[in-house]
C-alpha cells in the first residue's frame, strides 16, 4: 500500500497554487488535510502526476463575516471550524453537522472545502451547505467564480470544479436569531459514512406557522440534494413533521449498496426528516421564547 | 503433581501485577517484525494477487516490470513449483495447496508473481507493469451456491466441492429423537469475519547455500505441528527451516497461524533470488487473503422432555474452507466436537461434517475457532426451545448443566471436563445482570410498544488443544494406518546466570496476553524473588529454543499448560537453590525457604544467604558443589497433560486439558424506524480457575467480548455471487470501535483446575464464543422471530423488525426520471432511458459506427476494430481524484436492425476489471424522435470491488448515463441541422438499400 510516486509541491499562496494547477490540470491532486486523498493514494486508486499541498496557504484558513454570509476559508479544518464561536452563533447547522463528520482525530486533519471538493454523497458538509443554501467559491487563473451548492455537486467524487480551479472558500447564509436547526444521521458506527442524513433549517411565525424551511438530504441519492419544500411554507407546525417527511421520502431517488437498500434508505430519509423537523422545531419555539 | 502446589508461595500469582510488556509498548520500544533488519542486503517484496475469484492462467508476462530500475526479479508460481512442493493436508483430497497460483487462481488474491525490489514503492510499481493473461473461469465463493449441483468444480481432479463427510453418532440420537416429547430445529448461516489484528503479517526469509539452510523471521505464532509441514513443503529437513519470532507481537487472535504459507513463498523466493527479502503485508491484502474463520451454514436439533430435559442433539454442519485446506484445518471444524453437549448433561448426540472449498480465502484459526459457530448452533436452539417449552431460558439450562459434584466429567463425545460449579455461575450471572428486574423492565417496555430483548448463551471453554483431535476428519481407519498422534506439548526453560539473575524461556509465541508477566509471577513465587528481577524472553528460535510439536500460542494454551512446565522449571530450580543453599548454611535442603531475595533455614531469619550468592556458587565454584548437584542453572521441562490421549476407534477424544466456563447475557433494545440496536446491558460471568493475574484476565474478558461483538453487529468479510472480494478495507470491513463498546458486567466464579500445578485454566477464546449468540438471542427476543442471521448491520436488523424476509427489494426495472442503479444482489444492475432527436435509423447507424462509438464511450482513446462488432481500446475514467487506464473490449451482440443490441464491454486495468452487458433497445416516437431503453447488469472485482464498493454503483450509472448523454450530444445538434438531418436520411437510405 504504497502510492504511485508523484511531484509534490507546497505553494505558500493561492496565487502560487493556482498557476501550479493551470499548468498541471486534471493530472494533479490538490491535497488539503490528506483525509481521504492520502488512503486514496495509499490504495493507488488515485494516481496524480503532481500533488499541490494548499495547507499552508494562511489565506485559505481564516473565517469572516460580511452582512448576510460567513466566508469560511477551504483550509479551515473541521475542528478549528468546530471550535468557532462565531460559526456555532451564525451557522448553527454547520456546528450541529461538524460531530459527525469522521472521529475527531480526522476533524483536526480535515478540512471544509476538503470534503466539499471531494463531493463523497454521505458527507456531512456538504449536505449542511445544501441545506442551508451556501455557496461554493472557485479559483483558477483564468478568474474566480461561485456557484450554489445545490449546483455544485454533481454525483458520487463529482463536481462542477473544473480541473484547474480550487475550492477557496465556502458561503453560509447567517442565521436568524429566531430560526432553528437540526442535523441528524444514521450511519453503522458513529464517524461511519452516513447511510443517510437530515438537516433542517426553519423560523416560525408568531401563529406557529413555518417560514423560511429548508430541508436536505444527504447519502440517500449520489449527491446531498435539498427537498423542494415550496409547498410546507405557511402551513402549521403541528403538521408539518408528518407530512413533509413523507414528502422527502416520496421525493428521492435513493442509491443502493451493500450497506443499504433503496427501501432501507428510503425509509430512513422519512425517519430522519421527521426527526430533523421536530428538532428543529422544538429549537426554533426555543428560540421564540426566549427572544 | 501436588507436591509442586505446596512449595509455591502465592505472594504474586493471583495479584493483579502491571504487565512487563507495558514499557516497551507505551514508550516505542518494542520491536515488531517490521522493525527487524536482521542482517544486510535485504530486499522488499511486492505481491501481485489475482484479481478474479477463479481464472486460468494464460501467460505471465514480466518483461514491462523487469525493465523498471531498482526491480532485483520477479518470481511467479511456475518458479516456485521448481522449489517446493505443496504443504500437506490431513484431508486426503487431491488439490495441492502452494502458496501462489500455479496454473490457476482460486480466490481473489492468491498471489500470482512477487517482486522483489529496492524499495516496496518501486515493488508496487513493478506489479502494476505485470501483464498477466487470464481465462476467467466461472467462480462460487458463497456457501449457498456451492453445495448447488451446477455449481463450477473449484478443483477438477477432486471431482466435487466437498472434500470431505463424516458422520458421527455418541449414545443414542436416534432413540432420543424418537422418545422426545418435543424437537426444536435451527437452521442457520453464519457470516466469515476475522479478527483483525492491528499487526499484518511480516516475513524476513533468508536462504543461504552454506549452511545450506532457510533462516526466516516472521510473525509466525504456532501451532509448531505445521513447522514440519513447511520443511516438508521446502524440501528439507526439519533443522534446516529455522523460524524465528520477533520480541512483540502486534496482536493476532490466531490468524497470524496463516503466515505459514507466506513463510513457505518468501522462503522459496529468497532461494529463487539468492537475496534476502523482506514482506510486510498491508490491510487490503490482510483483509482479501490472510485468514478468517470460517463461514457455516448449519442445522441444529434438540430433543426435549415436556418438563425441559434435553435429551439429545443434531448438529448438521458444512464449513467453507476456501478455496484450499491449510493446515491446521479443517481443526475449526472439530475443535468444539469433543464437546459438543456443550455445558449439558445430555447423552445423545448425531454430528455430520461436510467440508466444501469454494473460490474464497482460505480459512484458518480466528478467535474462539470454532467455538463462535458451535455456540450459536446450540445457544440458539436452547432459547428456541426455551420459548417453545415456556420454560425460562435460565432456568431451562440451569435444568441441564452439568452438576457442581460431577467432576471430571466424561462427555459423550470424549472430552473431560476438569473442574466446575456452573451453577454457581448462573447464579452469579443473574445476579450481576439484575435478571428478574430486567425482566419486569422488557414487560414494561413491550406494554409502551420497545422492542427490547434479552438472550443468554453458556458454553464452556477449552483451553489447551489435545493435537490429535483434527485427526478426527478421517475415520478411525484412516488414523489407525498413519502414525498415532496426541497430547499438547509445553516446554520452557528456566536459568539463573553467574551473577544470579534469573531468565525464563518460553515457546508460547504471546500476541499480546501477558505472558511474560505471568511466567515472571510463578517463578517469583517459586524463587522467592519480586517479578521484576525474572527476565522473560518470549522469543523463539527454533534452532536454538526447547520447542515442541504443541509450542506456539492458540486454543488458550498458555494458563492451561505452559504455566505448569514454567512452574515445573521453577522448582527444579528452587530446589537445586536450596541444595546449594544448605551446603552453605549447614541445614538440609528441606529446611530452606526462599523468600524476599534470600535462601534462608526456615525458623531463623538471621540464617541465611542472598539468593543470587547461592545461585552463583553453581557458576564459580563447581568443585565445592555438594554431592551430585550438577554445575549451572539451567533447568529445562517439557510436559503434556495426561488425559491428552488419540482418539479411540469411537472417534471419542479428549480434546483439551482445561475447560473453563462462561455464560453471558445481553439484553438489547431495537429501534424498528432505522433497525439500530442499543446495547442495554451486558454481563458476562467466567470460571477460568485460579486467575493467576486479574488484571490480565480482566483484559482478555473484555477483548472477547469486543470481538464477538463485531461479530454479531458488524463484521463480515463478504463476497459477491461472482466470487469478487468486497471487504478490502477498514471502511468496508467494520469493527467495533471505543464508542460501540459498552460497559459490561464481569462477574468470577472460581474453581480450580487439577489440570495444572497452580489451578488455572486457560482463557482467552471467553466470550468471543457466547457474546454473538447471546446478542442474536437478545436480538430475536427483542422481534419475536429467530431466522436471524449476521452480521446484524442497520439494514438487517431494519429488514427483520419490518418483517422483510430479505434485505433487498427489487424495484421497477425502469425509472422514466433519473437513470437508477443499484448494488443489491451483488451485481450491478441499472436503467434509463432517453429520448434523442433523430429518427431510429440515425440512432441505428450511430451505434454501430465505431467512430461514434470512440466518441460516445467515456475517456475512450484508440478504438480499433478487431473484428466485426468488436473493438478494443484504451480507456481513461477519471471520477474525483480516481482514475485509471483501462485496456477495453466492446462487442455488439444480438442485433436486430433497428430495434434493439446487446453491448458487452470488458476493462482490465491495475484497479481491477469491469464487465457489464447492456441491452439496447429503440423505438420510434415519431419520424424524428426516438425512444431509447437500456438496462445493464455489471460485474467490478480487483481492487475496486474490495476497496470502493460503496460507490459502485453510482459510478456504473454515471458512466452509463454519460454513454447515452454522449450520444444524445452528438446526435441533438445534428437533427437540428437541416442539411445535416437531410444527407443524413439520404444516406440511410442508401443504406437500407446496401442491406
Amino acid at each position: 500500500m504504497k502510492p504511485v510516486g508523484f511531484d509534490y509541491y507546497r505553494p505558500q499562496a493561492l496565487s502560487e497554487a493556482v498557476a501550479l494547477l493551470a499548468d498541471k490540470g486534471d493530472e494533479a491532486a490538490i491535497l488539503a488535510g490528506g483525509m481521504t486523498l492520502g488512503p486514496m493514494l495509499n490504495l493507488r486508486v488515485a494516481r496524480p502526476r503532481s500533488v499541490i499541498d494548499i495547507s499552508r496557504i494562511q489565506a485559505l484558513k481564516t473565517i469572516s463575516v460580511s452582512n448576510n454570509v460567513v466566508i469560511t476559508g477551504a483550509g479551515l479544518t473541521q475542528s478549528e471550524a468546530l471550535r468557532s464561536d462565531l460559526i456555532a452563533r451564525e451557522v448553527p447547522l454547520l456546528a450541529m453537522a461538524l460531530p459527525w463528520v469522521g472521529h475527531f482525530q480526522t476533524r483536526n486533519r480535515g478540512t471544509l472545502g476538503g470534503s466539499v471538493a471531494h463531493a463523497d454523497p454521505s458527507a456531512e458538509i456538504p449536505l449542511a451547505l445544501v441545506a442551508c443554501g451556501g455557496t461554493v467559491v472557485l479559483q483558477s487563473r483564468r478568474g474566480g467564480r461561485r456557484i450554489a451548492a445545490k449546483e455544485f455537486f454533481v454525483g458520487a467524487l463529482m463536481t462542477q470544479r473544473r480541473p484547474d480551479e480550487i475550492v477557496t472558500a465556502l458561503e453560509w447564509p447567517r442565521t436568524r436569531p429566531d430560526a432553528g436547526h437540526a442535523f441528524t444521521e444514521i450511519a453503522q458506527r458513529h464517524g461511519d459514512f452516513a447511510i443517510a442524513a437530515a438537516a433542517c433549517s426553519l423560523r416560525l411565525t408568531k401563529s406557529d406557522r413555518v417560514e423560511h424551511l429548508s430541508v436536505g438530504v444527504g447519502g440517500v441519492e449520489d449527491r446531498p440534494i435539498a427537498i423542494d419544500v415550496s409547498g410546507f411554507r405557511g402551513q402549521a407546525a403541528g403538521d408539518i413533521p408528518a407530512n413533509l417527511s413523507a414528502h422527502a421520502a416520496s421525493s428521492v431517488t435513493p442509491m443502493e449498496d451493500r450497506s443499504a437498500s433503496a427501501d432501507y434508505r428510503t425509509a430512513l430519509t422519512k425517519v430522519l426528516v421527521e426527526r430533523a423537523v421536530n428538532a428543529a422545531l422544538d429549537m426554533a419555539r426555543l428560540q421564540r421564547n426566549r427572544l | 503433581m501436588p507436591d509442586v502446589i505446596e512449595t509455591i508461595s502465592k505472594r504474586w500469582v493471583g495479584a493483579a501485577v502491571g504487565r512487563k510488556e507495558d514499557e516497551a509498548l507505551l514508550t516505542g520500544q518494542a520491536r515488531f517484525i517490521d522493525d527487524l533488519y536482521p542482517i544486510p542486503g535485504i530486499r522488499f517484496a511486492a505481491i501481485l494477487r489475482s484479481p478474479h475469484a477463479h481464472a486460468r492462467i494464460r501467460r505471465i508476462d514480466v518483461a514491462r516490470a523487469r525493465e523498471l530500475a531498482g526491480v532485483r526479479d520477479i518470481v511467479t508460481g511456475k518458479d516456485v513449483q521448481e522449489l517446493i512442493g505443496s504443504i500437506p493436508s490431513i484431508v486426503k483430497a487431491p488439490l495441492a495447496y502452494y502458496p501462489i497460483a500455479i496454473d490457476k487462481a482460486h480466490y481473489v488474491g492468491e498471489p500470482i508473481a512477487v517482486v522483489v525490489a529496492d524499495t516496496r514503492y518501486i515493488a508496487e510499481d513493478a506489479c502494476d507493469l505485470i501483464d498477466v493473461e487470464y481465462e476467467v473461469l466461472p467462480a462460487v465463493a458463497n456457501l449457498r451456491s456451492v453445495i448447488m449441483r451446477d455449481a463450477p468444480l473449484i478443483h477438477e481432479a477432486v471431482g466435487s466441492n466437498v472434500i470431505s463427510r463424516r458422520s458421527f453418532s455418541y449414545g443414542n440420537p436416534d432413540d432420543a429423537f424418537a422418545a422426545a416429547d418435543r424437537v426444536f430445529e435451527f437452521s442457520y448461516s453464519l457470516p466469515r469475519y476475522a479478527s483483525t489484528p492491528i499487526e499484518t503479517f511480516g516475513v524476513i526469509a533468508h536462504f543461504e547455500r552454506a549452511p545450506d539452510r532457510y533462516t526466516v523471521w516472521s510473525n509466525f505464532q504456532g501451532p509448531f505441528v505445521v513447522q514440519p509441514l513447511m520443511a516438508n513443503a521446502l524440501r528439507v529437513p526439519g533443522h534446516r527451516l529455522r523460524l524465528i519470532t520477533p520480541p512483540s507481537s502486534g496482536g493476532s487472535f490466531g490468524i497470524k497461524q496463516a503466515v505459514l504459507s507466506y513463510i513457505v513463498l518468501l522462503a522459496a523466493v529468497s532461494r529463487r533470488t539468492g537475496m534476502p527479502v523482506k514482506w510486510i503485508e498491508d490491510r487490503v491484502e490482510h483483509l482479501t487473503a490472510a485468514s478468517a474463520s470460517s463461514d457455516r451454514l448449519g442445522t441444529v436439533g434438540a430433543a426435549f422432555t415436556k418438563d425441559g430435559e434435553l435429551t439429545g442433539l443434531r448438529f448438521k454442519t458444512t464449513a467453507n474452507m476456501g478455496a484450499y485446506v491449510r493446515p491446521p484445518e479443517p481443526a475449526s471444524l472439530y475443535r468444539m466436537h469433543a464437546a459438543s453437549n456443550g455445558c449439558y448433561r445430555v447423552k445423545n448426540i448425531s454430528i455430520d461434517n461436510e467440508l466444501v472449498v469454494t473460490n474464497s480465502t482460505p480459512v484458518g484459526l480466528n478467535r474462539g475457532y470454532g467455538g463462535p459457530q458451535f455456540y450459536f448452533a446450540l445457544e440458539r436452539v436452547m432459547e428456541i426451545a426455551a420459548r417453545g417449552l415456556g420454560i425460562d431460558p435460565a432456568e431451562l439450562r440451569r435444568r441441564n448443566l452439568i452438576r457442581a459434584g460431577a467432576f471430571p466429567y466424561k462427555a459423550p463425545a470424549g472430552a473431560v471436563f476438569d473442574a466446575g460449579d456452573y451453577e454457581a455461575a448462573l447464579s452469579e450471572l443473574l445476579r450481576i445482570a439484575d435478571y428478574e428486574k430486567l425482566k419486569e423492565r422488557r414487560a414494561a417496555a413491550r406494554r409502551a410498544g420497545r422492542l427490547l430483548g434479552i438472550g443468554l448463551a453458556a458454553g464452556v471453554e477449552p483451553s489447551g488443544s489435545n493435537m490429535a483431535y483434527v485427526s478426527l476428519a478421517q475415520t478411525s481407519e484412516e488414523r489407525r494406518r498413519a502414525d498415532r498422534k496426541s497430547g499438547a506439548n509445553a516446554s520452557a526453560v528456566v536459568t539463573v546466570d553467574p551473577s544470579g539473575q534469573v531468565t525464563v524461556r518460553l515457546c508460547s509465541c504471546p500476541n499480546g496476553q501477558g505472558h511474560a508477566t505471568v511466567a515472571a509471577q510463578i517463578v517469583a513465587d517459586a524463587l522467592g524473588l519480586h517479578p521484576d528481577d525474572i527476565q522473560v524472553v518470549t522469543e523463539v528460535d527454533t534452532l536454538t529454543s526447547a520447542w515442541s510439536i504443541a509450542s506456539g500460542n492458540y486454543s488458550n494454551r498458555f494458563a492451561a499448560i505452559v504455566v505448569e512446565a514454567v512452574a515445573k522449571c521453577a522448582e527444579q530450580v528452587a530446589q537445586k537453590i536450596r541444595l546449594l543453599a544448605a551446603a552453605a548454611l549447614d541445614a538440609t535442603a528441606d529446611e530452606i525457604e526462599l523468600h524476599e531475595g534470600y535462601a534462608r533455614v526456615r525458623g531463623q531469619s538471621n540464617k541465611g544467604l542472598p539468593f543470587r550468592k547461592a545461585a552463583s556458587r553453581a557458576h564459580w565454584d563447581p568443585a565445592g558443589l555438594p554431592g551430585d548437584t550438577s554445575p549451572g542453572i539451567h533447568e529445562s521441562a517439557v510436559i503434556s497433560p495426561a488425559v491428552l490421549g488419540s482418539p479411540d476407534a469411537e472417534d471419542r477424544i479428549a480434546s483439551a486439558v482445561t475447560f473453563g466456563f462462561v455464560v453471558d447475557l445481553a439484553a438489547v433494545e431495537i429501534d424498528a424506524k432505522t433497525g439500530a440496536i442499543r446495547i442495554d446491558k451486558y454481563a458476562s460471568v467466567h470460571d477460568v480457575g485460579t486467575q493467576l493475574n486479574p488484571k490480565i484476565v480482566e483484559g482478555q474478558v473484555h477483548g472477547g467480548f469486543v470481538h464477538g461483538l463485531g461479530a454479531a453487529l458488524f463484521e463480515e468479510l463478504a463476497y459477491d455471487d461472482q466470487g469478487n472480494f468486497l471487504s478490502g478495507t477498514f471502511a468496508d470491513y467494520l469493527c467495533p470501535t471505543a464508542v460501540e463498546v459498552p460497559a459490561i458486567e464481569i462477574g468470577h466464579v472460581e474453581t480450580r483446575s487439577p489440570a495444572n500445578a497452580l489451578g488455572a485454566k486457560g482463557l482467552g477464546d471467553g466470550s468471543s464464543m457466547l457474546t454473538p449468540a447471546a446478542v442474536t438471542n437478545a436480538v430475536a427476543d427483542a422481534l419475536g422471530r429467530d431466522d436471524i442471521s449476521l452480521p446484524l448491520n442497520l439494514q438487517r436488523v431494519w429488514a427483520f423488525a419490518n418483517g422483510h424476509n430479505r434485505t433487498t427489494k427489487s424495484r421497477p426495472a425502469i425509472s422514466s426520471s433519473r437513470p437508477t442503479g443499484r448494488a443489491a444482489g451483488e451485481t450491478l444492475t441499472g436503467s434509463g432511458e432517453i429520448t434523442l432527436l433523430a429518427p431510429v435509423q440515425e440512432v441505428w447507424r450511430r451505434l454501430l459506427d465505431p467512430n461514434e462509438l470512440a466518441a460516445i464511450i467515456p475517456g475512450c482513446r484508440n478504438l480499433t476494430q478487431d473484428q466485426v462488432d468488436r473493438y478494443s481500446a484504451r480507456v481513461t475514467i477519471g471520477i474525483g481524484a480516481i482514475r485509471g487506464t483501462y485496456h477495453a473490449q466492446i462487442e455488439l451482440r444480438d442485433k436486430s436492425e433497428r430495434s434493439s443490441l446487446r453491448l458487452l464491454g470488458k476493462a482490465v486495468g491495475p484497479l481491477g476489471f469491469g464487465s457489464g452487458s447492456g441491452l439496447v433497445r429503440l423505438q420510434p416516437e415519431t419520424e424524428a424522435r426516438t425512444r431509447l431503453q437500456y438496462s445493464y447488469e455489471a460485474e467490478v472485482g480487483g481492487k475496486l470491488a474490495a476497496v470502493g464498493q460503496r460507490m459502485l454503483g453510482s459510478v456504473m450509472r454515471y458512466l452509463i448515463s454519460q454513454f447515452f448523454r454522449a450520444l444524445e450530444r452528438r446526435i441533438t445538434p445534428a437533427s437540428r441541422t437541416g442539411w445535416r438531418s437531410w444527407w443524413l436520411r439520404l444516406r440511410q437510405y442508401v443504406s437500407r438499400d446496401e442491406t
